[in-house]
């Protein structure tokens, strides 16, 4: 009874162990992300529309990222693996501009986005968490495949 | 808010997220030691609802946006227990990490409820 039990449970070790710790991180940066673009626009849109979309965006990926990473199959693995290279890549470009040019996300009067200077806001998670992420897809490379 | 109040609350937030990162990743599972955290960070965001909605009866008005401020304070609260019940449900040492990074993440949620409350547009 026990035997089949436990090879007919899905296989799902990335929401165990060091792995539930990344899932939580994407899912805090989801619900951030998500909850302040999103009020943003409702509330003052006319503000600094740019950077509120790209928050809007930023969060999209963070949603998608989340969402691939608890779910098991090969094709789980190339949309997180997609969605997390999508996010280093923005967060790299967005982070440089933002120190490029100081006046197009300025800290003060609402007018910044999630990856202005890397994820400063957010003690630059944002920069540390696509990295994090890509490393631990390579490591769970089998674990997807198997699933 | 209650400025008070609310460092009491952000000094408990940030013990209780130190606490069980340590023992998370010393290796200990789930104990009432790690879930008392978050259990008393409940109780007193439960209690800082009760004063949000009160305070601004009494003059203690926010000067930022009360939308905003609720949005904050009502995901605060929902953290603690679905970190409990996610540490209940699968017994590991990354569930008290995860309790951890639940307690630390509430900590900087009432500091910006702080300012929401006191220097947001004021």
């Amino acid at each position: 009874m026990s035997g089949s039990s436990v090879t007919t449970r899905p296989a799902r070790p990335k929401t165990s162990g060091p792995g539930r710790t990344l899932i939580v991180f994407y899912f805090i940066m989801t619900i951030a992300a998500l909850a302040r673009s999103i009020f943003e626009i409702v509330v003052h849109l006319g503000t600094a529309p740019f950077a509120y979309l790209l928050s809007l965006f930023a969060g999209i990926v963070y949603l998608v990222a989340t969402i691939a990473l608890i779910t098991p199959g090969r094709r789980a693995f190339r949309i997180a693996a997609t969605a997390i290279t999508i996010e280093l890549v923005g967060v790299l470009v967005v982070g440089t501009i933002s120190v490029a040019d100081f006046g197009l996300f300025p800290f003060s009067g609402d007018r910044s986005t999630v990856w202005a200077y890397y994820g400063l806001e957010y003690l630059l998670i944002p920069l540390a968490l696509p990295i994090l992420g890509l490393l631990f897809l390579r490591s769970q490379r089998r674990v997807f495949a198997e699933a | 808010m209650i400025a008070g109040y609310t460092a009491v609350e952000i000094a408990v937030a940030v013990a209780a997220g130190v606490l069980a990162l340590v023992l998370g990743l010393a290796g200990r599972r789930p104990s009432d030691l790690s879930l008392a955290g978050p259990a008393l960070i409940e109780v007193l965001l439960i209690a800082q609802l009760v004063v949000a909605i009160v305070a601004p009866g009494t003059g203690n008005r926010p000067t930022g946006n009360p939308v905003e401020f609720f949005a904050y304070l009502l995901s605060a609260l929902v953290i603690p227990p679905a970190a409990v019940v996610w540490a209940l449900m699968e017994r590991t040492r990354w569930a008290v990490v995860v309790v951890g990074i639940s307690c630390l993440a509430i900590a900087v949620m009432l500091v910006r409820m702080q300012i929401i409350w006191t220097v947001q547009h004021a």
